[in-house]
Formats: C-alpha cells, sequence, structure tokens
C-alpha cells in the first residue's frame, strides 16, 4: 500500500474530484430548504401555496411590512446585546472551568464534572419557570440581565472545552510552570492559545443559541422594548392564521447576522501552528 | 398568606401624579392591536383621568406567559382571557367580580348572548367580551360555477353530493382540487361534537360537560360521516395542501368550515371569489360552535386602579367598541342588539355567522389541546389504520372521560 | 482580581504542598462557576423533583399529592408509546448523523477549493429558525403534485410515500430534517477535532510511509477520541430531548398520528403548557433525567480510554 508506483498518481487525482462533486451537490442539497424560504418570501400571500419555484410577480412587499410594522432593528440590537454578553462570558467562564476540571487534579473534580453535566439533562422548557419566580424575587424583570443570566455559563461548553484541552500536551504546561507562570497565566497564555478552533466553535454556537433563543426570553420581558428577534417574529403567527410569508421574510433577514458570525469565525477553525513548530 | 400580604401592600401604595394607570394585556395580532389602541384612545378621552398602557405578547405563548405572570403577581390589572381559562383563574382566586358600579349583571343577562352567562359564579360576572365567534362554510364560487352548482349546501346530504362533483385528480389518479376539506385539527372537532353528533340526533356531553355522552347511535353516525369524506367519498386527503385553509386560500378546495376569523385570511387573497354559508343543516336540526375572549380584572388592581379598570372593561363590553371590534378586528358583537344592527346580518360574509350564533354551543373544555388531540388519533384510527367507527368511538369516549375526570 | 491576588498570596505560603496549591486554584477557578450552576441549574432541577410530588397548574397553589403522578404515567399507554419513540430517534439518529457528519468533515478537511463555501453550506441550516425550515419540510412531504419527494419518487416511477401522515414513516420523516438541521453542528466540532490533530504527527507518519486508512485508523482517530466522545454523548442528549422538529412538522403540533412520532418531552411540553399540569410534567422530566444519566454514564464507561 504505502510504496504506490509514481504513475498511479492521476488515479487518486481523478478520486479526489469525484469526492469533491459528491461534497458539493451534497452542500447544495443541503441548502434547498433556504432557497425556498427565501423564495417564499418574495412572494404574495395567496401565491404561497402554489408551489411554483419561482414567484409570478416576485415582491419585496414582506420585507417592507416588516420593516414598517415592527421594531426589527430594537429587536436586532437586542438579540445582538443579549448574544455577544452571553458568548464573551460564556467563553470565558466555560473554557476555565473546562481547562481545570482536564488538567487539575483534586479531589471532588469527579462528582463537579457530572454536576455540570446534568445540567444538560433537564430541558429548559422545565426551568422556565422556577427561573421566572426567581428573576422576579431578584428585581430582574424586564432587564437585559434577567434575559441573559441563566446562559451566562453552559454546561455544554464546560464539556466541549474539557474534551479539547485533553489535546493539550502536559508537557507545555510543565514547561510554563517551570518558567514561573502562575496558574491563570499558564491558561490563559499557554493553554488557550491552542483550542483556537473549539474556542471559535463554542463562540459560534453560543451566539446562535442566544440569538434563536424564544421561550426564555420571551417569558421574562414584559416590555417590547426588550424583544430579541424570535420573540418579535412569534407575534406573526396570530391564534389561527400564520402569515408565511412575512415569517418566512423575518426568518431570512434573521440568517443574515448569525451568517456574518459564521463567517467571521469559521476561519480561526484552523489548524494550530504552534504544535507543528515544536515537535517534529 | 406571603402572596396576600404583597397584594395588600401593592393595594396601599398610593398613587403618584393625577392620573391613574392600568396595565391591559392581550395576544398580539395585527388587527386586535389596531382596534385595541382604537378603543384606548377613545376611552382616554372619554376619561382623561385613566391612561391604558396595552401590552401584547406572541399568541403560542401567551397563556404561559400569563400563568407565569400571574403566579409571580407581575400580571397587568386589566387581562383578556379565554373562555375556558376562567375557571382556572376565578377558583385559584386571581380575579375579582365586575360591581354593578358600570355594568349591571342584569344588563349582561338580558343583553348578552347566553353563551356567556358562563362567566357568571354565584350571580357575578368575573369577565365579559367584547365579541364573539361562530363557524361557517366557506365555499368558492368560480368553483361553483365551473362544476355547473349555483348555490351553497343547505343540508349535509346536499354537502355530501356537491363535495363529489367538486373534486378533481389528475390523469395519475392524484388529487389536484378536494371537493370538501377536512382539517381535524382545526375547526372540524368542534363541528362533530357541537354539530353533528346533534344532528345525527345526540347531545355530545350531560352533567354541564363532565360526561362524555356520544358513545352511541348518534357519535358513530357522526364519526362515520366526518371520516367518509376521505374513505367512501374521497373528496379529500388527510393532510391536503398541509392545512384546510391553505387548500381553499389557494383555489384547490371548495368547500371548507371554518371560523368567522379566517375572513381576512381569505380577503387577502386577492384572485379569490368566495363566500360564507351557514353550516348545512340536517334532519331540520341546525348547530354551531362559538368560542370567545374575555376582559377580566386581576388581584394585582385595587383601590382607584380597580375602579378604572372595571371602568375600562365596561366600555370593552360597550356597543361602541363593539361595533369597532367587527369592523377592525372582524368578530361578531357579544350584545344581541349590536349584532342583530340589520348592516350586520345583511352583511354577505358576517351574516351567516350571526345567523349560528343564534344556535350556537360553547364545549366547556377541561383541556382543549387533549381533548382535541384524542379525537384526531380516533379520526386517524378510522383513516389510516381501518379501525372500525364503533371500536375508535369506544377508544375515544374512554380517552375523553379519563381526561375530563381528571 | 483582587481575589486573585489574595489567594496567590496565601498559596504562596510555604506550608502549602504543590498538590494543594494546584487543588486551590482549581477551586479559585471554579467558585463562580459553581455558585452559578446551584442558583441556575440545581435549585430549579430540585424544585422540579418537588413539583412532581404535587399537583400545581401555575396559577393555583401546589397540591402534595405523593408518587400519584408517577403511578398515572406508569399506568399511562401512550407514555410507553412515547418512550419507545424517543430511543427510536435515538437509536437512528445518533448513528446515521455521526456517521455522515465525519464522513463530511473528514473529506472536507482535505479540500482547499471551494472550502469555506462548501462548509458554510453544511452549516447554513444550523443557523436558521426551526419554525420556518419545518414549515418547508412539510411541503417537501406532501403527496404528488404538490410534494417535491413524491414527484421525484413518481419520476423514478415509485410508489408515492405517505410520509408525515404515516404511523410508519412519520418518525424517520421527523427525524431527516432534525438530522439534517443538526449536521453542521457536527461537521464543524469534527473539523475542530481534526485540526486539533497536530500536523507533526501526520507528517511524521506519512514520511515512516503509512497509507490513508492506517493514518486514519492509528493517528486521527485516536487524537479525535475526546471529540468522539463529545459528540456522542452530546447528541445521544440532543436526540433523546428532540422537540422542535416534531412540534412545528406533526399536525397541531401533536406528535402524530396516533402519537407514532410523539417524543418523551413533547409530551412533557403538553402537559406542562397546554394542560397546565405541571406536576406532571415535572414527574415526566424527573424520569427524562434518570434515562439521561444513566444512558450517559454508561457511554462514559464504555468509552474510557484503553
Amino acid at each position: 500500500m504505502s510504496n504506490l508506483p509514481t504513475n498511479m498518481k492521476a488515479v487518486p487525482d481523478m478520486k479526489k474530484l469525484l469526492t469533491w462533486t459528491v461534497l458539493c451537490i451534497g452542500g447544495l442539497a443541503m441548502i434547498m430548504p433556504l432557497i425556498f424560504m427565501f423564495i417564499t418570501s418574495l412572494k404574495v400571500g395567496e401565491e404561497v401555496y402554489t408551489l411554483s419555484f419561482w414567484p409570478d410577480e416576485p415582491t419585496l412587499e414582506n420585507y417592507i411590512y416588516l420593516f414598517e410594522n415592527s421594531n426589527f432593528l430594537i429587536w436586532f440590537f437586542n438579540s445582538f446585546v443579549v448574544a455577544i454578553v452571553t458568548t464573551i462570558s460564556v467563553l470565558f467562564f466555560d473554557s476555565l472551568v473546562g481547562y481545570t476540571l482536564c488538567k487539575f487534579e483534586f479531589k471532588g473534580k469527579k462528582l463537579v464534572f457530572v454536576a455540570i453535566l446534568s445540567t444538560l439533562l433537564i430541558p429548559t422548557e422545565m426551568l422556565v419557570i422556577p427561573w421566572y419566580l426567581m428573576v422576579k424575587d431578584f428585581g430582574w424583570l424586564d432587564t437585559y440581565w434577567g434575559i441573559m443570566f441563566p446562559g451566562m455559563i453552559s454546561g455544554f461548553g464546560v464539556f466541549l472545552m474539557k474534551q479539547f484541552f485533553e489535546t493539550v500536551p502536559d508537557d507545555y504546561i510543565h514547561a510554563a510552570r517551570i518558567d514561573g507562570l502562575n496558574e491563570f497565566q499558564i491558561w490563559w497564555k499557554v493553554a488557550m492559545p491552542m483550542v483556537g478552533p473549539a474556542l471559535s466553535a463554542l463562540a459560534i454556537f453560543t451566539f446562535l443559541g442566544n440569538w434563536t433563543a424564544f421561550l426564555w426570553p420571551m417569558i421574562v420581558s414584559n416590555d417590547p422594548e426588550l424583544y430579541t428577534v424570535p420573540v418579535g417574529l412569534a407575534s406573526f403567527s396570530g391564534e389561527f392564521n400564520t402569515d408565511w410569508e412575512l415569517i418566512m421574510a423575518g426568518a431570512s433577514v434573521a440568517t443574515i447576522p448569525t451568517l456574518i458570525v459564521f463567517i467571521l469565525l469559521q476561519k480561526y477553525i484552523v489548524r494550530g501552528v504552534v504544535m507543528s513548530g515544536l515537535k517534529g | 398568606m406571603k402572596k396576600m400580604l404583597l397584594i395588600l401592600l401593592l393595594g396601599l401604595i398610593p398613587m403618584t401624579g393625577g392620573a391613574v394607570e392600568i396595565e391591559y394585556w392581550q395576544y398580539k395580532y395585527d388587527a386586535r392591536v389596531k382596534a385595541v389602541d382604537l378603543l384606548i384612545k377613545k376611552f382616554e378621552k372619554q376619561n382623561p383621568e385613566i391612561n391604558v398602557k396595552h401590552v401584547k405578547f406572541p399568541y403560542a405563548q401567551y397563556r404561559t406567559k400569563v400563568a407565569a405572570a400571574m403566579a409571580a403577581q407581575h400580571g397587568p390589572d386589566v387581562l383578556q382571557l379565554y373562555y375556558g381559562w376562567v375557571s382556572d383563574y376565578h377558583s385559584a382566586g386571581l380575579l375579582q367580580p365586575l360591581t354593578d358600579k358600570y355594568i349591571t349583571a342584569k344588563e349582561v343577562d338580558e343583553q348578552f348572548y347566553p353563551i356567556v352567562q358562563s362567566m357568571k359564579y354565584d350571580g357575578v360576572y368575573y369577565a365579559l367580551p367584547t365579541a364573539v365567534r361562530t363557524v361557517g362554510l366557506f365555499w368558492n364560487k368560480k368553483l361553483f360555477k365551473k362544476a355547473g352548482l349555483t348555490h351553497p349546501p343547505k343540508t349535509l346530504d346536499e354537502l355530501v353530493e356537491m363535495s363529489k362533483k367538486l373534486t378533481k385528480r389528475d390523469k395519475h389518479g392524484n388529487l389536484t382540487q378536494a371537493g370538501f376539506a377536512v382539517d381535524v385539527a382545526k375547526q372540524y372537532h368542534h363541528w362533530w361534537r357541537e354539530v353533528l353528533i346533534r344532528q345525527m340526533g345526540g347531545e355530545p356531553y350531560t352533567n354541564n360537560y363532565q360526561q362524555v355522552n356520544y358513545n352511541n347511535e348518534a357519535g358513530a353516525k357522526a364519526l362515520e360521516f366526518l371520516t367518509d369524506f376521505i374513505k367512501t367519498h374521497k373528496v379529500t386527503e388527510p393532510g391536503f395542501m398541509d392545512e384546510g385553509q391553505a387548500a381553499f386560500k389557494s383555489g384547490r378546495a371548495a368547500m371548507y368550515i371554518d371560523g368567522l376569523f379566517r375572513i381576512p385570511t381569505f380577503k387577502k387573497a386577492r384572485r379569490l371569489d368566495w363566500s360564507v354559508a351557514e353550516l348545512p343543516s340536517h334532519n331540520g336540526i341546525k348547530s354551531n360552535v362559538s368560542s370567545y375572549w374575555v376582559n377580566a380584572v386581576t388581584q394585582k388592581a385595587k383601590g382607584e386602579k380597580r375602579d378604572a379598570a372595571e371602568k375600562f372593561i365596561a366600555f370593552l363590553s360597550s356597543e361602541e367598541a363593539m361595533q369597532v371590534w367587527i369592523d377592525i378586528v372582524g368578530e361578531l358583537p357579544a350584545r344581541t342588539a349590536a349584532a342583530q344592527k340589520k348592516e350586520n346580518v345583511e352583511h354577505e360574509l358576517y351574516g351567516p355567522f350571526i345567523q349560528g350564533l343564534g344556535y350556537a354551543h360553547s364545549t366547556q373544555f377541561k383541556s382543549e389541546a387533549s381533548q382535541r388531540q384524542v379525537l384526531l388519533n380516533a379520526f386517524d384510527r378510522v383513516i389510516l389504520q381501518g379501525m372500525p367507527v364503533k371500536e375508535a368511538l369506544t377508544q375515544l369516549a374512554d380517552e375523553e372521560q379519563k381526561i375530563l375526570n381528571k | 482580581m483582587n481575589t486573585n491576588t489574595i489567594a496567590s498570596q496565601s498559596i504562596n505560603k510555604k506550608y502549602f504542598s504543590v498538590a494543594q496549591k494546584k487543588a486551590m486554584w482549581a477551586w479559585l477557578f471554579l467558585a463562580i462557576p459553581i455558585i452559578f450552576f446551584i442558583v441556575v441549574r440545581f435549585y430549579p432541577t430540585i424544585d422540579s423533583f418537588y413539583i412532581s410530588l404535587t399537583k400545581w397548574n401555575i396559577v393555583q397553589d401546589k397540591e402534595f399529592i405523593g408518587l400519584e403522578n408517577y403511578i398515572r404515567l406508569f399506568s399511562d399507554p401512550v407514555f410507553w408509546v412515547v418512550l419507545s419513540n424517543t430511543f427510536e430517534y435515538l437509536i437512528l439518529g445518533m448513528p446515521i448523523s455521526l456517521v455522515l457528519s465525519f464522513t463530511i468533515a473528514y473529506n472536507l478537511d482535505k479540500f482547499k477549493f471551494g472550502h469555506t463555501f462548501i462548509r458554510a453550506c453544511y452549516f447554513i441550516p444550523y443557523l436558521t429558525t426551526a419554525v420556518a425550515m419545518a414549515w418547508v419540510w412539510r411541503w417537501f412531504y406532501q403527496s404528488a403534485p404538490i410534494g417535491l419527494f413524491n414527484n421525484i419518487l413518481i419520476e423514478l416511477g415509485l410508489e408515492q410515500m405517505m410520509f408525515l401522515r404515516s404511523t410508519e414513516q412519520a418518525l424517520p420523516s421527523v427525524l431527516a430534517p432534525a438530522i439534517w438541521a443538526g449536521l453542521g453542528f457536527q461537521i464543524l466540532i469534527f473539523m475542530a477535532g481534526l485540526r486539533s490533530v497536530p500536523a507533526s504527527y501526520l507528517e511524521a507518519a506519512k514520511i515512516d510511509g503509512a497509507g490513508r486508512w492506517q493514518v486514519l485508523k492509528e493517528i486521527t482517530l485516536p487524537h479525535l477520541w475526546p471529540t468522539i466522545v463529545f459528540l456522542v454523548v452530546i447528541s445521544t442528549i440532543g436526540f433523546l430531548r428532540i422537540f422542535d422538529q416534531v412540534y412545528n412538522m406533526t399536525l397541531d403540533g401533536q406528535g402524530g398520528p396516533i402519537n407514532s412520532s410523539r417524543p418523551l418531552v413533547l409530551h412533557i411540553y403538553q402537559s406542562a403548557f397546554a394542560d397546565f399540569e405541571m406536576g406532571f410534567a415535572a414527574a415526566q422530566t424527573v424520569v427524562l433525567f434518570a434515562i439521561l444519566s444513566i444512558i450517559t454514564f454508561i457511554q462514559f464507561k464504555l468509552m474510557r480510554r484503553k
């Protein structure tokens, strides 16, 4: 196997091309429903249900309606504040905790890990009412903080970071300790740069999760000035009617910021350069 | 105990400034928001000393939101509730009775449609509606004309005959036009309960909706009638066009039963030529089903606020408010006189629904969602699994009784 | 920062061993998160354990009824259907999605040309709201001449399928968009994992003349192990907690027809927010919690590194 003759080289290239084509077709199939969503957003009400691919009279009236009849800009701003603050907090705390649970030895470590992991097992739906009563006692109703606080640290991120810190060789940490760095500095300056891909993945997921969060922001804020995008969009569904063309337009617009965040952050999901230089 | 104290304390806090501000909650839907905004403007003009703050939430989570807020005493002074939720809120002591100051119980008894009387506990009203709703038969004029039919069906037999004539399939046998769209998740479950069973000679529930009473000949006939549109007459298919209203809206269903709240949806469809008729009768029996939203004063409103809240509710239940409501939202006045106005009765679209109001019933659900679901399951057992109607009905009666007994 | 200096001062005192110092650092790092988790997660969780012993509709006061909710739950035939559905989602969904996402990530990792674009294509479904997407999928599943899938089947000369309107096909039909939506998430994590494999190891293996499969088996997969553990556990939890797609795609959000696609979390949701039986919902949550704990525990045991 290892001693392939050089004249066989053309064959793997064909194979490579085939793989690429399959991946490409798969990717296009993946976005089919989204294309459909976008096209629907260009249709007028009664045309939504005629399944012609392209609308007879494409129109931007749904988008115009959306911006004229709703506080889309306020919702955007609120979603942004909530998503950004939570993401920063999660990146900091989750990687710190993940690192601690991975690289330190101490009594009770397993218990802490299991306890944090167990927070993933309860559906949010069941926590909403107790949270609400709690927030009310703390006086956080109708504040950004009230919307954000349950997501400031996530068990999911702790687990993710713990797993990724396992790929950081202990030698580096020992070396740093000998160099006289304290534990905080070791984590921040040595370990963190090595888990860049995981950090950017976590940032994407956290931003997204908070951007699309619905039930809790809806329950906790009475004030329309604090609505986030999903809460605002939900008002296009009534008791009996759902204006699908408006929901599609709203969903299309709401996808744009998340797409930007994804494109900005995904380029950090690259192979760490530090390691390849040091070991060889 | 703590709750009570808190409520008392809240009530004792003196008002700052001259004006009383009360908070009003309803669910968010364009037409309703528009109507309430207009009504608030009118009310504040008549009562300059009162300010009404209008807050609204998405429909799908409105009930959860209200329940959570009420439990945390963070709710409004005046609250819009679905009629089916009132008994829970009343027995939890979260609502205050309406005194006779602005509208008397006698006035409501005499001037409102009798269905509203279920809001009365021990002789006192706890909530009042602005509007009520019924269901009707939507029919597509263009498709009727094409099939050589001139008028909508007046009886159930006619409904079956016409729906057969109005059904179309392509050369592969695929359904392209449903004669009659059946959408059990929507109003059809009400139609079965309160209309079909009665028309087949039955009475769906006894003992004030505590006891199911349809596991008999009438119930079986009604369920058979409903399932036969798919099984025997083949005038539609389960889940055709995803929703019955979508099929009708896009001109792929000739007839469809739904509530009057569907009118704005179909009005928006510019190419659709349609109208509404009263539900078909059977054996000379007419029936309809009604549901409504009510406004109530919560425990939060004390002193001046309670007074202002009652005044506001009385205004929302005035004839003036009802006319605004039918004009903007398209729901029927809850006062007989307002509904029976000539312009409303003779209205092409509202007329049939107002007729229906005269003989409508309101189901007292224990849990509308669960009771609807067991019916949906029974329907699917007959349609998808070929279970005999009587067997499915027995199982349904059993399941629904369990829900009622909870 | 203040606490930091205080802690480091005390740590520097001579009478602490290295291990003790490290433990102190660890608890220092964990202090805020632990308080956070106790307040935000553990307290409400314990609260739901208590609620599961009561009858409570949120607006009225809680009434203690002992184990009645559990007795009712276990004697409810629908609960057992729901439980078996939940496991079916897991057993089908987890392996299919992991194999798919690994295959895509592993192959995509090798290409530079069009990489960003293709990766974005796979990820975008994860970015969009479930409500909007569920609606599109529902239309895809319609019967001919409306539905896309059935039209394709007819073009291929095959029989039409009932999809969402069949008791046998509804569950897989709901599962497909769930896998579709989550694929981007898994691919991204695999990608991050693949890229944490030190390039030097891969190069060294190549210089040693190892073949593709050998590199995959001996270098890549062992390095990827923590990632795989993570994804197995997380996607298990995800599929056992499936909700959005079922709620948005089935008629009336009920997980039909005849409960054939109804998962546990939907059952919990309906009990809590349609029937307002919080006690009954809490009892189901406790059961879900127990199931998830056991499965996660077994997975960790099985996947412990040899």
